[in-house]
């Protein structure tokens, strides 16, 4: 994976992320915290991006500060003036043009060499031990599978801090990009092909990202999370999500939800183990121990699963989850909220 | 100022609807090109008010998520083939002419064909705001909706059923057949209707980005258009070029688009870069410094985008090595932009500057298009391209260079051409509240962007949530872009009230160099009155070891025949929106009506007498 590289220029990056804030501060007026933020990074992967980003800035504004300057300078002291001679027609001159002609294609070595060293080192080899995900990009959320682990979810990716990830990206429709900006940067996720990032993430948190390929009608509610946990942290979550799917206490609500769920057009499209084996949506096996609903829109609470349940597309432009024909009655979507909420 | 008094005015040249519809001078058809265009920039900034006005606040609820789609796609398309490329075709076409010495386009009826076939193209794709009805949907509900870049297979038809889409493929292959036309026909003339003693290295330095934007344009355009062919058979026959299912892939498309997308992008920025080399001496009094360097980088720069197309697809995970070759080759291209932008402020250093709108607008093309640069070489870098690509940073970026580079240099051209297209002299103190507003109002819309894309903001989605954190900085650059409305509007009016009260212009309001500014403000219809022979680079001016040219006379000295207008041209034109129209209704036959008024067109325009 990556080695310790640029240890020299890492000095300069608290110094960029530094003048970046303030100057986004003195605009916006605000502090943040700015959860997809690409100059906070929390893996190897974001750090080697930064690192390489930061030094490359530092060249740009060098660039950038002599130009101006020149030109500004050109502009002030060649005003036109009454009684001025007449300037001298030059043409041209060969040493100057060779000098600004080199001058940019050393820098540029400066630019490339770091850049290449870069491209190889985050080409998403992981060694053997590595966790795999496999992510599935659908219009509009993100299936996660885990093949050693056996387990399905959606949304919220769950990996352990410290230890290195290894992704493999695809999709199941359109073209869409996985990107979660504190882990890393972003891949496509392409029908028929599967590319792969690595990342080891370096502190533990909940991780922001989103889709970044334009998608369609929703492309902006295709929202998704990372959550590094501690080891046992991580452990635990993987022994839930292996369970198989909670099943509803005798003469409840959940129960009557779930007879609702099971005779319902529901199955046609959804997986709840040992339930109904859908493919099509999201896998609703443990959906309850999700933090957010409907590809990273809501917050899943009671409030938010029934209106969804009601009428999707009005909550998500496109949605192919379309109303119930005929309509489900609130008391049968009072019990298949119900019945979701104990899916832990 | 020039000395000489103004010349008489030009014989009168005919007036009404039909000697516009048929008119086959290139002055003539450079004009309409001006106003289609910026009727065109007008919708497209309307377009982009629109778009900030959804993004002014998080959550925002101005238009629907489908409208949003349909309104950056459109921005886009509208600006890159409707506003910005005919802009620049309307200095080819005024302005070319009349800098190689020229009576004419080397194929004048092949350029009012070019003009209307760009005309019926982008009414085509604009008909779609409208025509929703017809397809039994809303209104505002048929325009294109899968950006401007169209990415399969999200423009299959399985994904985007509806007309949406094909308004777009079918507007751009149109549009592109306008280009190809006018492309061949440039390069023609540039090549061979040069006045005597008008050598390759005597081209005025505008002429020169004209000829190698052509060889651009005749070269990519082919690619895009196999691209939206293999779509349409896509969508219409059941093929499968870019469906996976079946084998292929769509990363085709990608290629293919953006092996045309990259050269399309020196074809927006040469010219204005051909117009700032020809702006900077004159208000300098300084020939333009190194200009042969100037000359061989954009030939070089011309090149050298055909090998630079991935660097749009760094996400796409092509590979390391891949990677690592395009990001060497994108690095590259930087050299020949800075020598060019080094020898324009070598052409300042040492001039008498005088501070025009013109020159306004051109130094802001450098100072601008500078910030578009060196953001371009953050995302050359395939690892911080990982985290830039799709987000608002390169939108930032793509601003700077089109808006900050294209734009200024196309209203430099304007404030500088203006007296010579019209005979009347755009308002000064206007034009510097119009600069300045646009100055200040694009960086205030665009420069917050690089910000709103570092902080994890992507491109081309409706909306965002408060907890992003960009909501304040997203406000700012909508007041930006209202900011840039409002400059236009200074524009506008100075366009208006120059019709009546501008100052006539004479021949050489400028003191410029070049053969245009020998002759009446307008010209007359045949332009020059007698030929002009050129002896060296800077005709009008007196170097080390020539004395400026004489001007020609105001009248010719001899009867100079100019060949009337022609219908076949715009009705040739009209045949190709009507066989598009096929597609759009499922109708075979208009397929044959449109192919038959095409065919008809061009059989009474090939048997049509030329010197009418």
């Amino acid at each position: 994976m990556l080695r310790d590289r640029h240890l020299g220029t890492l000095v300069a990056v608290p110094r960029l992320r530094l003048w970046l804030a303030s100057a986004a501060l003195a605009v916006s007026g605000c502090g943040g915290p700015f959860p997809q933020s690409t100059l906070h990074p929390h893996s190897d992967f974001a750090r080697a991006t930064d690192v390489l980003f930061t030094e490359i800035f530092w060249w740009a504004a060098a660039v950038f500060v002599v130009v101006e300057l020149l030109l500004v300078v050109a502009l002030v002291r060649f005003r036109h003036r009454e009684g001025r001679p007449a300037p001298k027609p030059t043409h041209g001159h060969t040493l100057m043009e060779i000098a600004w002609t080199l001058a940019p294609a050393v820098i540029l070595v400066f630019v490339a060499v770091p850049t290449v060293r870069t491209i190889f080192a985050t080409a998403g080899d992981a060694p053997p031990d590595a966790l795999k995900v496999e992510v599935i990009g659908h219009q509009w959320w993100w299936e996660y599978r885990y093949p050693d682990l056996g387990i399905t979810t959606a949304n919220e990716m769950h990996v352990p801090v410290g230890q290195t990830v290894q992704v493999a990206i695809t999709s199941a429709d359109v073209i869409h990009s996985f990107w979660a900006p504190a882990l890393g940067g972003k891949r496509d996720a392409i029908p028929g092909r599967v590319n792969r990032i690595a990342f080891r993430a370096d502190s533990e948190g909940d991780y922001s990202g989103q889709c970044a390929e334009f998608c369609g009608a929703s492309h902006a509610n295709m929202r998704l999370r990372v959550m590094v946990e501690s080891g046992p942290g991580f452990a635990a979550w993987v022994e839930q999500q292996k369970s198989g799917a909670a099943a509803p206490p005798r003469a409840s609500l959940a129960e009557l939800g779930k007879a609702i769920y099971t005779r319902s057009a529901c199955i046609g499209c959804h997986a709840i183990q040992g339930v109904s084996p859908g493919i099509i949506g999201p896998n609703l096996t443990h959906v309850g121990s999700r933090t957010t609903l409907a590809g990273g829109m809501f917050p899943n609470d009671s409030g938010h699963v029934a209106r969804w349940i009601a009428d999707a597309p009005a909550l998500k432009p496109g949605s192919i989850m379309t109303r119930m024909q005929p309509p489900l009655t609130d008391a049968d979507v009072a019990a298949l909220v119900a019945y979701l909420a104990i899916l832990k | 100022m020039s000395d000489a008094p103004p010349a008489p005015p030009a014989p009168p040249a005919p007036t009404g609807l039909k000697s516009w519809l048929t008119t086959t001078d290139h002055k003539r058809i450079g004009l309409l090109y001006f106003w289609t265009a910026f009727i065109f920039f007008l919708i497209g900034g309307l377009e982009a008010l629109l778009i900030r006005a959804q993004l002014a606040q998080p959550d925002g609820h101005v238009v629907s998520a489908e409208t949003y789609n349909q309104l950056f796609t459109m921005h886009g398309t509208t600006m890159v083939f409707l506003a910005l490329m005919p802009l620049s075709a309307s200095f080819f076409n005024y302005i070319v002419p009349l800098q190689i010495g020229a009576r004419d386009v080397a194929f004048p009826r092949l350029n009012a064909f070019s003009y209307w076939v760009f005309l019926s193209g982008g009414l085509l794709l604009n008909a779609s705001w409208v025509t929703g009805p017809l397809f039994h949907a809303g209104m505002l509900n048929v325009a294109p909706d899968g950006g401007w870049f169209g990415y399969a297979n999200l423009t299959e038809r399985q994904f985007s059923p509806g007309p949406n889409i094909d308004f777009w493929l079918l507007g751009l292959q149109v549009l592109g057949i306008s280009s190809l036309a006018a492309g061949f026909n440039f390069i023609v003339t540039i090549l061979n209707l040069r006045a005597p003693g008008m050598k390759m290295m005597r081209l005025p330095a505008f002429t020169w980005m004209t000829l190698v934007t052509q060889f651009l344009v005749i070269t990519a355009f082919p690619v895009i258009t196999v691209g939206l062919v293999f779509l349409m058979f896509d969508r219409f026959f059941g093929t499968h070029f870019y469906v996976h299912e079946a084998g292929a892939t769509p990363l085709l498309w990608q290629h293919l688009f953006w092996l045309f997308g990259h050269p399309e992008v020196y074809i927006l920025i040469l010219p204005a870069m051909g117009i700032v080399s020809d702006v900077l001496p004159t208000f300098s009094r300084k020939p333009l410094f190194g200009y042969p360097v100037v000359v061989y980088s954009g030939i070089l720069i011309g090149f050298m985008g055909w090998g630079v197309w991935s660097h749009h697809m760094f996400s796409v995970g092509l590979g390391p090595i891949a990677d690592s070759v395009f990001a060497a080759t994108t690095m590259l291209i930087a050299v020949p932009t800075g020598v060019k932008i080094f020898n324009w402020i070598a052409t300042l250093w040492g001039g008498a500057i005088r501070g025009t709108t013109a020159l306004h607008f051109a130094v802001g093309f450098i100072a601008m298009f500078v910030i578009g640069g060196l953001s371009g070489v953050t995302h050359a870098s395939p690892p911080a391209d990982l985290q830039q690509t799709d987000t608002y940073y390169v939108v930032a970026h793509i601003h700077y260079v089109l808006f900050g580079g294209t734009i200024f240099g196309l209203f430099a051209g304007i404030y500088y051409w203006w007296p010579k297209m019209t005979g009347r002299l755009l308002s000064e103190r206007l034009g510097k509240w119009h600069f300045w507003l646009q100055f200040v109002g694009m960086n205030l819309a665009f420069f917050p962007m690089h910000f709103i894309g570092l902080l994890g903001m992507p491109r081309r989605i409706y909306t965002y949530g408060p907890d992003l954190g960009v909501s304040t900085l997203n406000l700012v650059s909508t007041v930006g872009a209202f900011l840039i409305a409002v400059s236009i509007l200074v524009l506008v009016y100075n366009f208006v009230r120059t019709r009546r009260h501008g100052q006539r212009a004479p021949n050489d309001p400028w003191g410029g160099a070049t053969l245009e500014w020998s002759i009446p403000s307008p010209p007359p219809v045949y332009n020059f009155s007698v030929i002009p022979t050129v002896a060296n680079r800077l005709p009008r001016w007196r170097t080390e070891h020539h004395g400026p040219m004489t001007d020609p006379p105001a009248v010719p000295p001899a009867p100079i025949h100019v060949p009337g207008g022609s219908w076949w041209p715009v009705v040739a034109a009209l045949g190709l929106p009507v066989m598009a129209l096929a597609p759009l209704t499922h109708t075979l036959w208009v397929a044959f009506l449109g192919a038959a008024v095409l065919l008809f067109g061009i059989y009474r325009w090939a048997f049509e007498p030329f010197e009418v």
